[in-house]
């Protein structure tokens, strides 16, 4: 047994590392570790220079721009982004709609959509949730009705991230509903988000930020040629991506660049004359949080060292996420905490004086929420895990 | 970076596994902890058959020379096995102060008994106030012309009645929390003045409250320079936490595996109580937790004989932080999801909820190692 990194691996961290600290805009790295929100063009822009570096897509196939990188290494370069305060990468595009395609899109397809994605010139959303559907999915209704060489659809979705940024969306739609199965009659359709019909609602959430909006599909006309994979089989394409979706929701590189900005933070606070930091109740709590981390950083390349062989990622996939998402809400709650009343101040009335930094910690608190909920809840990864992994 | 136990370890499991499934399967472990001696003195010279008593020790004293990720396996598996054989004391704790600090002819003397099976060992450390406090050492030795005289009590010494020498914390030096004026002592239990209270703990192994009064041992009874002994008594016993945490890794195990078992079988209202989901999420939970702490019981092996001391305190510390959690969410839901049925005697898990809850608090509960943890910043 050996928890080392081979030198291999060691150098090509240094490498990842360096690259970084030449190449991550320093405007860029203030947003995400200040919790600002980014805007479209931060978003591409990152996109943009890890593709000019040919980074813009590790875990593609080689000949679409993938970097043939082992299964450690991906997990390296995820983690020294995470840690150096990289933008996120647009999950929809590069990591979710891309699989697809790989896997089940026509030489055609691939050809038209994937450059767009790796070099960042279009933006991707994905449309899956609906009011009635979410965690159960197969229920969604948003309908497909195939007239001639195109589908005219009709209905709405809800929780689409990014969709005002969005140029493209790739959706889950219902286009027969003559099967015995909920899951049979749905198909993969892929529309231009400019096409007419197509209308966008925010939903702004309790932190006062804008990420995530319903989409509205008035007789949409699109082009039969955006289905992906055979029509009424999409439900196959959907648990094909949902493995991918909740690859890299661990996040140990940015819990553990949050565990040191917050043992800074408990560091100017005080209490009773004392660094907060030094309060054993406090920082209690703040080790059982850092342990656990510690904890999922093993577990995490003890199931990449599983992985190594090939073998897909399974059930235990859900574990990370499922740990992960716990230990960055615990991170933003010890945040809130540490800073006390002084958590409260949200917006200045006025331009002058007011302590951005601290003010951004409580609606990050709040925006955090999200992570047990997206992306399959914690309920619902606690399910895969009882059905997959322990047979129940 | 690689997880996999190598070729001799996956060997060496295998007979321990193979040994436990045939010989030591849960009828044949009753019969153990209700003889006289608690321990079965034909399992030990199996031990030694097998080399696992040798395992960690020099080649020069018969050993192999493995670290603490050779032991771990076979940590897994007593935890597994719920073995009540002294071995974590013998060849953990007490062997290894002799390895670490004896002299040539005390590594001779006493490694080679161990690793024939003809010396068991117990580590005599914890005193009444002491609590987790490993420089808590009021019990005093004396300097005479010849040797050591010996006064005090040692309390709660796991496995000192089946014990053929003692290792011993006394204080020759300093007022009882200083962390210098602590030296370490092989005492022979049979000598004049060493008097043994024994009893059996809540796990069911045995232990002793010794006595000293007047004890005389010879000058090459001690351990390593006089006075100077805590920081191969913290060494030591973070090593012991490893393997402990290692224990705690195959228990947790067992009582998932067996819990999981029960809630495919168990049937309520015509269905397998695994089938509601408020029990499943609770299994999950057990199943992550058991993961989790496998990590950290990886980590903690690994770090056991880091030559960073600084590295090594706040890795064992932080490994036995998770363990002492997960010992007792784990234990406790798997008394809890098994029903009445896992409160009894008869069933196995009964026993593993006990031995998980004396781990949670050996070498130190997690309030102990919070502490320290945050004092390694």
């Amino acid at each position: 047994m050996d928890l080392n990194y081979s030198p291999e691996e060691m150098a090509f961290r240094d490498e990842v590392r360096a690259w970084l600290k030449d190449n991550l805009p320093d405007e860029l790295r203030d947003k995400v570790v200040n919790y600002e929100e980014l805007t479209k063009e931060d978003l591409l822009r990152w996109q943009k220079i890890t593709a000019e570096r040919g980074w813009g897509a590790p875990d593609w196939p080689e000949e679409w721009g993938g970097t043939n990188w082992t299964i450690v290494q991906r997990h390296i370069f995820e983690e020294e982004c995470g840690y150096a305060g990289c933008p996120p990468r647009i999950p929809f595009g590069v990591s979710m709609c891309a699989p697809v395609l790989h896997k089940f899109g026509t030489q055609e397809q691939k050809q038209r959509f994937l450059p767009g994605m790796y070099n960042g010139d279009i933006f991707w959303c994905q449309g899956y949730s609906e009011p009635g559907s979410g965690s159960d999915l197969a229920s969604l209704k948003t309908s497909a009705v195939r007239e001639g060489d195109s589908f005219v659809v009709n209905g709405q979705k809800i929780w689409t991230t990014w969709a005002q940024h969005a140029d493209w969306i790739f959706c889950l739609v219902r286009t027969s509903a003559d099967f015995p199965k909920r899951q049979q009659g749905i198909s993969f359709l892929l529309m231009d988000m400019n096409t007419p019909g197509i209308s966008i609602r925010p939903l702004m959430l309790m932190d006062g930020g804008h990420e995530v909006n319903e989409v509205f599909f008035d007789d949409v006309r699109v082009p039969a040629e955006n289905l992906i994979h055979e029509e009424n089989d999409g439900w196959t394409v959907a648990k094909y991506l949902l493995g991918y979706e909740r690859l890299g929701t661990g996040n140990t590189g940015a819990s553990k660049r949050e565990v040191l900005r917050l043992k800074e933070l408990a560091a100017q606070q005080s209490k009773n004359g004392k660094p907060l930091i030094d309060d054993p109740r406090f920082r209690d709590r703040l080790s059982r949080v850092e342990v656990e981390l510690m904890a999922l950083e093993i577990t995490n390349l003890r199931f990449l060292d599983q992985m190594r062989g090939g073998r897909a990622p399974g059930a235990e996939v859900s574990l990370l996420k499922i740990r992960g998402t716990e230990i960055q809400q615990a991170l933003t709650e010890l945040m809130l905490e540490a800073v006390g009343p002084l958590a409260q101040p949200f917006q200045s009335l006025h331009a002058t004086d007011f302590d951005q930094q601290t003010a951004s910690i409580a609606p990050r608190y709040c925006n955090y929420r999200k992570t047990s909920i997206y992306a399959g809840s914690n309920e619902i990864q606690r399910n895969i895990i009882a059905k997959a992994s322990l047979g129940l | 970076m690689n997880f996999d136990y190598s070729e001799e370890q996956q060997l060496l499991t295998q007979s321990v596994r193979q040994f436990l499934t045939k010989e030591y399967t849960f009828a044949a472990r009753q019969a153990i902890i209700e003889s006289d001696q608690g321990y079965s003195e034909q399992v030990w010279t199996t031990f030694a058959e097998m080399g696992l008593l040798g395992l960690p020790f020099a080649s020069e004293v018969g050993g192999f020379g493995g670290n603490a990720v050779d032991l771990m396996p076979v940590m897994e598996a007593i935890g597994d096995g719920l073995i009540v054989e002294p071995y974590l004391a013998s060849v953990g704790l007490g062997g290894q102060f002799i390895a670490r600090g004896g002299s040539q002819a005390q590594q001779q003397e006493i490694l080679t008994a161990l690793i024939s099976g003809r010396c068991k060992l117990a580590f005599a450390q914890t005193e009444r106030q002491a609590r987790y406090n490993l420089a808590h050492v009021a019990c005093r030795a004396e300097k005479t012309a010849d040797g050591y005289r010996l006064e005090g009590e040692k309390c709660v010494v796991l496995h000192a009645p089946c014990a053929d020498k003692l290792i011993v914390s006394t204080r020759t030096a300093g007022r009882t929390t200083d962390a210098d004026g602590i030296s370490l002592f092989i005492v022979d239990p049979s000598a004049p003045g060493v008097t043994l209270t024994p009893y059996r703990t809540i796990d069911n192994l045995r232990a002793a409250d010794v006595r000293f009064a007047g004890t005389v041992v010879p000058a090459d009874a001690l351990i390593g320079p006089e006075g100077q002994a805590l920081s191969l008594i913290e060494a030591v016993v973070d090593y012991a936490t490893a393997l402990v945490c290692a224990e705690a890794v195959g228990a947790m195990q067992f009582a998932n595996d067996t819990t999981l078992e029960y809630l495919k079988t168990r049937q309520q209202f015509g269905v397998p109580i695994g089938s509601f989901q408020a029990l499943q999420h609770r299994m999950v939970e057990m199943t992550i937790i058991a993961e989790q702490a496998k990590s950290m019981a990886c980590l903690a092996c690994v770090k056991a004989d880091s030559a960073d001391a600084d590295e090594r305190r706040r890795t064992i510390s932080a490994a036995k932080i998770h363990i002492a959690d997960a010992c007792r969410h784990i234990s406790q839901e798997a008394v809890q999801l098994h029903g009445g049925m896992g409160m009894t005697e008869e069933l196995k898990v009964s026993h593993t909820f006990r031995r998980l809850t004396m781990i949670a608090q050996t070498f130190g509960d997690a309030d102990h190692h919070l502490e320290r943890f945050a004092a390694c910043e």
